[in-house]
């Protein structure tokens, strides 16, 4: 049993402008984080992987599924329960520059952790406290205390934040995406004060789209698209031999210095580019499939999941997946009535809506396989 | 010689003064090249990018001159600026995913701009479309607005349009930061695939991140505090560079297959001076860990290699030292 467990979880968001779809954005993500571990969620945008961190934060409820931390049910806490789990888990987000008000000097997010939870503490007592944390993330007291956060580098705002968690008896750390504001020069800094922070138990989520980032910093690695998991295991053996389609491709659009982009098939990837755009595509072959393919995901409309109105969604939200998917959904053949003949009368056709359990159970993920000792893939669809 | 770039200064006004953002720079950028601008942020590469087709109003030009295929551009002159604007120098702009109108459609807003530069849609619409269609957009994208494509469309979309009247130069500032790899990869390529079907003569492309670069540019220049740092080809700038400050910027990037635990990366010390006041000398004298005195003195630009020019006294010392070693070599 790992210190953070998630069974089986799912999300799914209302969309359309009067919540009329259901969208899945998570489908039955199981994994454990343990002490001092570091698990890297990877996933282009849209495929779910910071809705994972907000269930773990409990910043959203999750739809389905359990999290469990030290063997304790979290969906459920609130009031005082939830104040404790704060105590020990924490997130550090994106933007430095947004998670600071830029009215108040910036050690006031310290102040606001003593507030709520180190109020009987001594002043002397919890100024040391300050100064053992801001060591803790290789930052200068005097750099950075008593400061406006626009006097403040991004990479000192960012560690700043940790150093708030940490003043916490914080044993799992959320990192949604904290490096990729940074500059180059400052993105290993936090980088290695992340693993200096593992090696003393704390288990972290590091979440990124950044391949190299998530290969350079974490023990397990879990790949995520169109919100279920496709490849998970340890580090080295998804990194060195990635089985699941995706993740190879993933790995071959990577920029590296010393290598150019190899060529990679991207037409045999299951959901290609519009089909009109064959004949014009690149003579390198590879332009922008994966990423529309990232982001076909798939929409159940309340109305039924029968091809008419089927069609019908496709047609009125083309935002949705580029071409592709919009050609994919559609329906050939001219668009079907809204209307039905009965009786002699036209009636409106019923429309019946499509339960949370439906799209649930619509959209279960492949299932995974052991491919190796510590290596799961999903199978390919 | 496609653009030619000489001392040019470009200041922002503050009310603490001047702030030097881009400091006696030179260079060019050949027809058919694609040179990449890599640096820290605020050290005024996006000024130095902005400056060659729209001067804010708070920014200043304290002197130098831009010739763009032979001809002077009138940068400080914004009215006369505007005969060149699109036809002549273009931008895909720094979050161009958010430099589209949210309240016009695309095929709208490129009849607008268009229009005011004295050209109507219908002439270029069959290139529109064709153009669209490569880099791999629904034809209906024209009759879609913003809000309803994704960013890596929208960063596309704004690529077409930028370009639609083959300027001769393309700024493209920050066009892949925003983005998840397989859309880097994909916008990178298009890049390249403009100027190779010719729908630009030449590229600046604007980024914190040298490995893109190395992907697509041919040339790579590296700024620090407004000065420039190094220039050469994109392979030596990656395997050879003679800057103590983008060897450094180099080594704290982690590439795919770096773990950890075999080698741990390492970041520069220290933070750029602030250019309200820059300090005399090299800039980057305060975090380089091969400072020396000479480095008091301002280093200059120069070519030390033949097609490689860099600002640093001790690479300069560095270069002409193995020379002469190669030369006592020979002369045995």
């Amino acid at each position: 049993m790992s210190m953070l467990e998630l069974d089986k979880v799912s999300k799914v968001f209302k969309s359309g402008t009067f919540g009329g779809s259901l969208k899945p954005a998570l489908r039955q993500v199981s994994f454990g984080i343990d002490r001092g571990e570091v698990v890297s969620l990877i996933g282009e945008s849209g495929s779910g992987k910071s809705t994972l961190g907000k269930i773990v934060l409990h910043l959203t409820p999750a739809s389905a599924g359990k999290v469990s931390f030290e063997g304790q049910d979290v969906t459920e806490k609130k009031g005082r329960e939830l104040h404790e789990y704060y105590r020990h888990v924490q997130g550090v987000f994106q933007d430095p520059f947004s998670s600071y008000n830029p009215l108040y000097k910036a050690d006031r997010v310290f102040e606001m952790v003593r507030q709520e939870y180190f109020g009987g503490l001594q002043r002397d007592a919890w100024e040391a406290k300050v100064e053992t944390v801001l060591e803790t993330v290789t930052l200068n007291p005097a750099d950075v205390l008593n400061k406006f956060p626009h006097q403040l580098s991004g990479g000192q705002q960012q560690r700043l934040l940790v150093a708030r968690a940490l003043l916490l008896d914080v044993k799992l750390l959320i990192a949604d995406e904290i490096i990729s504001m940074l500059d180059a020069s400052t993105r290993v800094d936090v980088l290695n004060m992340l693993v200096s922070l593992k090696r003393k138990g704390l288990g972290i989520l590091f979440i990124t789209h950044d391949l190299s980032l998530g290969n350079y910093i974490s023990d397990k690695t879990v790949i995520l698209r169109h919100g279920a998991v496709v490849e998970m295991g340890e580090t080295p053996k998804v990194f060195g031999n990635p089985q699941h389609r995706y993740t190879k491709s993933l790995l071959t659009a990577v920029p590296q210095l010393h290598k150019k982009w190899a060529p990679f098939d991207w037409s045999a990837n299951g959901s290609a580019a519009p089909a009109s755009n064959g004949a014009l595509r690149p003579a390198s072959g590879a332009a922008a499939p994966v990423a529309e393919e990232a982001r076909e995901t798939r929409r159940y409309s309340r109305s039924s999941l029968s091809p008419l109105h089927a069609a019908k969604g496709a047609k009125s939200t083309p935002s949705v997946g580029a071409g592709a998917a919009v050609a994919e959904e559609a329906a050939p053949g001219p668009r079907p009535s809204l209307m039905e003949m009965e009786g002699g009368r036209w009636h409106r056709r019923a429309r019946r809506r499509v339960t949370l359990a439906e799209v649930l159970a619509e959209s279960a993920p492949p299932p995974l396989v052991e491919c190796e000792p510590g290596h799961l893939v999903a199978v390919e669809e | 010689m496609s653009l030619s770039v000489r001392n040019l200064r470009i200041a922002y006004r503050t009310l603490r003064g001047d702030v030097q953002a881009v400091d006696d720079v030179t260079f060019s950028v050949a027809d058919g090249e694609i040179m990449g601008l890599a640096g820290e942020s605020g050290c005024g590469k996006s000024t130095l990018g902005n400056s060659l087709i729209y001067l804010e109003g708070r920014m200043r030009h304290l002197g130098g001159t831009v010739e763009l295929d032979g001809k002077v551009l009138p940068i400080s002159d914004d009215r006369a600026m505007n005969r060149h604007r699109m036809r002549d120098v273009s931008i895909i702009p720094q979050y161009a995913m958010s430099a589209l109108n949210p309240t016009k459609k695309i095929g709208v807003l490129a009849r607008d701009l268009l229009k005011s530069r004295g050209t109507k849609l219908a002439k270029v619409l069959p290139e529109f479309r064709r153009r669209v269609a490569l880099v791999g957009l629904p034809d209906s994208v024209l009759e879609m607005y913003p809000f309803e494509l994704s960013g890596g469309m929208r960063q596309r979309a704004t690529m077409v349009i930028s370009t639609l009247l083959n300027p001769s130069l393309l700024i493209a500032d920050e066009v892949t930061s925003a983005l998840d790899v397989s859309n880097q990869r994909a916008v990178g390529e298009l890049l390249t695939e403009f100027r190779d079907r010719g729908y630009v003569k030449s590229m600046i492309v604007i980024t914190h991140d040298l490995s893109i670069l190395a992907q697509i540019a041919d040339t790579i220049m590296v700024m620090y505090a407004g000065k420039l740092a190094e220039k050469a080809d994109a392979g030596t700038i990656i395997d050879r560079p003679l800057h103590p400050y983008t060897q450094a910027l180099l080594s704290s990037l982690p590439e795919v297959g770096v773990r950890y635990e075999e080698e741990e990366l390492t970041g520069i010390p220290g933070r750029p001076p602030s250019l309200l006041d820059p300090p005399a000398g090299c800039r980057f004298r305060d975090r380089c860990p091969f400072a020396f005195d000479k480095c008091a003195e301002e280093p200059p630009f120069v070519e030390l290699l033949p097609g490689h020019q860099v600002a640093c006294w001790k690479a300069a010392q560095d270069v002409a030292g193995s020379a002469e070693r190669e030369h006592e070599e020979a002369a045995r």
